[in-house]
């Protein structure tokens, strides 16, 4: 039971981590390796707010959310456009997309270092909860909660809605999405905005119980890379289950056989996964 | 916090600035007044950025600050200020290499502050004995430091062995068995990255050897996000004593945890960072009585008025730990440099191997190049991080008894 | 063709040449830079040997730098070996590692092999960290020997050199009229006949056993061996990213994209000490955005423009 449930909670934490940059790659086609420096940057706002004027993380998330969307906006509409309209083929779009988002992560490391180069530690609902007679941090509980919340909101917007229609309409095929009159630009800006809010709110959330600092990003990048691919590029189902099962396996490792080869046996997990389905869990085969 | 770093990191600017004009002007009037340049390498970025940042830098900055203050260091003609120039080695060994080659060879620096990590000074030692600089490591533990100072003639150490560390946690514990504080379980985890990995190495056996029995003995990974289930595996082992060999993140990731799984244990003991202002200020009184990796003694004169200057110069709390060894491997420098009076390298490092230095932690000397003056165990003790166990230090604080996470 | 030949063999022998005469000219500081650069030059070549032509992205660079590394070290610290056997033994077990990583990718295409390449070489770097942990206790991998940067800097030229040469031999060979191919489409490859999963996996061997021979011979130069820091994923990264802005279509792509990269990095590191990170993104970001096909897209329209044909 205490597997199940830590693992689940582990679980959420990496839904949180993963949503944001498959919104970003599956949609807007952009291999984002400045996603984990856009989480980091929640996580800062979040322990700037908190330390600084004792303000509750939940609160950043108000601030944060329009303020990582507009940003994020602005960053595809000014620096990833360019990019989108001189590539000949998705081939040069993918490399272009990984060198420039290669340098802005090294802006906001930058940025944020100059900001604050120590670690990001504070306390937050950091008390213990009892679920089923299994003991919990309420901070995680909490971030598990927000998960099931932006996915379950990701997952009605993108079936239920005209945008979200539009959305997934791009992320099948944008050749096709423009032929039926959808402004595939425009959509992929307002994906990509969506995923960087995403990501930041997910900063805010992990760094009241995770102990970030300016430089640890890519780690988030690389973790969330290998959700994505796992679950299948662009599906929001597949990315949720995959990061169930990764947080699931490593608390089942941890738990019953050494806690040492806990992200080994998520990498493993991963691979498999691959070698069996090599478009991941939910993927559709192209190329 | 942000808006004093940066406006800060803008003062910094601008009065590096003003030095460098008013060196250059200066050095068109007299030869003399040529200043001193000290070069310093370490991350500012990558994985040790957050403890340098602590430990390392403000250190630094507060150090040329006041000598320069008080109208730099005296040498036989006279009195030269210091200039200060830093790279950023990104946590990176290459980079750092790198780094060190352009102080030497480009930037002709008179002096270079030692590297933080103990990967990082071993790498940067064969330059620093080519060109030879007197290396004062400080965030360096090593057990082959007899081979190391043996090999490379200017290398210092001063923060300690990592048998000693091992043995004064030991130590520690033993001494609460022995009073029948608490009984003779340990469980025992590491981060696996080379300090915790050796550290883990050294401590199996001596634990053994004195009659403990580690009941819960694992590792976890460097960047685990998720520490609960090794608390939750060391709680159901039942033990007496807590002790985890960790670096920064998860030394606040593994008490929050336990914390959160309440784990009574009468000692609970985490490495690196339990020293840092911040462990206290996350946790606050819910850590008193916790162990942790160094010390101070806070008591003393020297001490106390370190650490006031500390905060008034950088804006920042020292450490209890390696903050003040980081100090005074620069006093040391200062003085060798001063007894010199010129910064003739080769003779500042004979004079650091000859002499005894008055410093903020009391008398400091080398022995074939080893300081065994230093802290390994410390204890939070109502707010102040106390040195509880060391290597030939005074003011070693009494014990308090651990009573719950409030 | 034949002079065009002999005129590039020409030019790489004079090349290697004056690059071997660095350490004799320069010292300290220039040769750490030059060390760096040859360090890059050899993997992102090796590299682009396999991505260039197939279009596969590796990420698995550091994977194999760390395998050579992390032998060395503990080789010769625990287990009181020579420095030469085990930058043997870790170019074969680095080769064969990417052999059955060749085999089992058969299948992945895309950004589907990229991330898997990702994945598993942080599974590596957990397992060994482990393993070391677990069964071979260290108390620390020492690799102290007695080269200096000059020896380093030498051995890394000869490796590059044999990278050159492979390279050069694999384009006028069979394999790289395969490869090239299979680059422009995997099935009219295989209609015609070419067996491409041998193709790919021999080629990514080779990139193993090349970038384990470098991590081996930098070992000495890093003396302490941290399983966290030689397995950098880091690396992988820069390996990529700077044959990328070389150019991934000629041989001596990368080369291009190594010395400008590694020279603005140093440039920025210098200038800008407190804020280089800022600064090298804010660089990165210029040159993508301004030189977008890299510099042999750059330096071939140039010379396009001004009416010589560029050879081929």
């Amino acid at each position: 039971m205490d597997i199940l449930i830590s693992g689940l909670l582990l679980g959420g934490t990496y839904v949180l981590i993963a949503l944001g940059l498959n919104l970003q790659y599956g949609v807007a086609r952009i291999m984002n390796l400045a996603n984990g420096e856009m989480l980091v940057l929640g996580a800062l706002a979040s322990f700037w707010m908190f330390v600084s004027s004792a303000v509750s993380p939940l609160l950043t998330l108000i601030l944060v959310i329009p303020l990582a969307f507009i940003g994020n906006w602005l960053i595809y509409r000014l620096l990833l456009i360019p990019l989108v309209r001189r590539a000949r083929h998705q081939g040069q779009l993918e490399v272009d997309s990984i060198l420039a988002t290669f340098g802005m992560s090294f802006v906001l490391v930058g940025i944020m270092v100059a900001l604050h180069g120590e670690y990001f530690t504070y306390s937050f609902l950091a008390r213990p909860i009892t679920i089923l007679q299994s003991t919990v941090a309420l901070n995680r509980l909490v971030a598990f909660g927000f998960a099931v919340l932006i996915g379950a909101l990701l997952v009605l917007w993108l079936n239920y809605s005209r945008a979200g229609m539009a959305v997934r309409a791009v992320a099948v095929d944008p050749a096709s999405a423009r032929l039926v009159g959808i402004n595939v630009e425009k959509i992929s800006a307002l994906a990509f905005a969506v995923g960087g809010s995403v990501a930041a709110v997910a900063g805010v959330l992990i760094s009241t119980f995770i102990t970030l600092d300016a430089s640890v990003g890519v780690i988030f990048t690389m973790k969330a890379l290998i959700i994505i691919i796992m679950g299948g590029v662009g599906d929001v189902r597949g990315a949720i289950v995959a990061a169930l099962i990764l947080g699931l396996v490593e608390t089942l490792v941890a738990t019953l056989i050494d806690p040492g080869l806990t992200l080994a046996s998520a990498y493993l997990i991963f691979l498999l996964v691959l070698l069996f389905k090599p478009q991941g869990l939910f993927g559709r085969a192209q190329t | 916090m942000f808006k004093i770093i940066s406006a800060n990191s803008i003062r910094k600017g601008f009065s590096a600035l003003v030095v460098v004009t008013l060196t250059t002007l200066l050095s068109f009037t007299a030869h003399a007044a040529d200043p001193i340049k000290i070069g310093a390498v370490a991350p500012k970025t990558g994985p040790l950025a957050g403890g340098a940042a602590v430990t390392q830098w403000p250190n630094i900055e507060l150090w040329v600050k006041e000598v320069n203050a008080r109208g730099g260091l005296k040498l036989k003609d006279g009195q030269r200020m210091l200039e200060l120039i830093e790279y950023d080695d990104k946590t990176n060994p290459g980079e750092h290499i790198k780094a060190v080659q352009r102080l030497a060879t480009q930037d002709k620096v008179d002096f270079i502050v030692a590297p933080y990590g103990t990967g990082f000074n071993i790498a940067a030692a064969p330059i620093y004995a080519k060109y030879g600089y007197p290396q004062i490591a400080v965030s360096a533990i090593s057990d082959k430091m007899d081979e190391l100072t043996a090999r490379y003639p200017s290398l210092f150490f001063t923060l300690g062995t990592t048998t000693a560390f091992v043995n004064g946690v030991k130590d520690i514990l033993a001494g609460m068995r022995d009073s029948g504080k608490i009984g003779n379980k340990i469980a025992m985890v590491n981060v696996a990255d080379a300090f915790g990995i050796e550290l883990a190495e050294a401590a199996r056996p001596i634990f053994k050897d004195a009659g403990f029995d580690i009941v819960y003995d694992k590792s976890y990974p460097l960047g685990t996000p998720d520490l609960s289930p090794v608390v939750k595996g060391a709680k159901a082992a039942a033990p007496d004593a807590f002790v985890a060999w960790s670096y920064p993140p998860d030394t606040f990731g593994l008490t929050e945890q336990a914390i959160i799984e309440d784990l009574q244990v009468g000692a609970y003991y985490t490495a690196v960072a339990t020293c840092f202002p911040a462990f206290g200020q996350k946790f606050g009184s819910k850590i008193d009585g916790v162990f942790g990796a160094g010390g101070v003694n806070p008591d003393t004169e020297e001490m106390q008025a370190y650490f006031k200057r500390h905060k008034e110069m950088t804006g920042k709390d020292a450490d209890y730990w390696a903050s003040a060894n980081t100090y005074v491997s620069l006093q040391i420098l200062e003085q060798a440099i001063e007894g010199v009076g010129d910064v003739d390298r080769e003779a500042v490092t004979q004079y650091i191997k000859d002499n005894s230095f008055d410093t903020i932690m009391g008398e400091i000397k080398f022995d074939n190049q080893i300081s065994h003056k230093f802290w390994t165990v410390g204890q939070w003790q109502d707010g102040v991080f106390r040195g509880v166990a060391s290597s030939n230090m005074d003011g070693v604080a009494e014990i308090k008894e651990k009573s719950g996470w409030n | 063709m034949k002079s065009a030949d002999i005129r590039a063999l020409v030019t790489a022998v004079v090349c290697i040449v004056l690059a071997a005469l660095v350490p004799f000219v320069f010292n300290g500081y220039w040769l750490s830079i030059a060390l760096t650069a040859m360090m890059y030059i050899a993997l992102s070549t090796s590299w682009a040997l396999f991505s260039g032509p197939t279009h596969y992205i590796s990420l698995a660079s550091g994977a194999f730098f760390g395998v050579g590394g992390y032998l060395v070290a503990t080789g010769m610290s625990d287990y009181n070996q020579s420095f030469w056997l085990m930058m043997f033994v870790a170019a074969i077990a680095a080769t064969v590692l990417a052999g059955l990583i060749g085999l089992a990718t058969l299948r992945l295409s895309g950004v589907y092999f990229v991330i898997f390449t990702l994945g598993l070489a942080e599974m590596i770097r957990n397992l060994v960290s482990w393993v070391q942990n677990n069964f071979l206790g260290s108390r620390g991998l020492y690799v102290l020997t007695d080269f200096t940067e000059a020896h380093i800097y030498w051995m890394l030229l000869t490796v590059a050199s044999a990278v050159f040469i492979f390279g050069w031999l694999v384009e006028r060979s069979r394999l790289g009229f395969a490869l090239k191919i299979i680059g422009n489409d995997e099935t009219v490859a295989r209609h015609v006949g070419i067996n491409t999963a041998w193709t790919k996996v021999v080629l990514f061997m080779s990139t193993g056993f090349f970038a384990a021979l470098v991590g081996a011979i930098i070992a000495p130069r890093y003396s302490y061996i941290e399983p966290n820091l030689v397995f950098s994923p880091e690396l992988s990264f820069l390996v990529v990213i700077m044959a990328l802005l070389g150019g991934t279509h000629r041989l001596w792509g990368p080369l291009l994209g190594v010395i400008p990269f590694t020279l603005i990095w140093e440039a920025i590191s210098i200038w800008i000490p407190n804020f280089t990170t800022l600064f090298l993104g804010i660089a990165f970001l210029t040159i993508v955005y301004f030189v977008p096909n890299g510099f042999v897209g750059l330096l071939e329209k140039t010379r396009g423009s001004r009416g010589v044909k560029a050879g081929s």
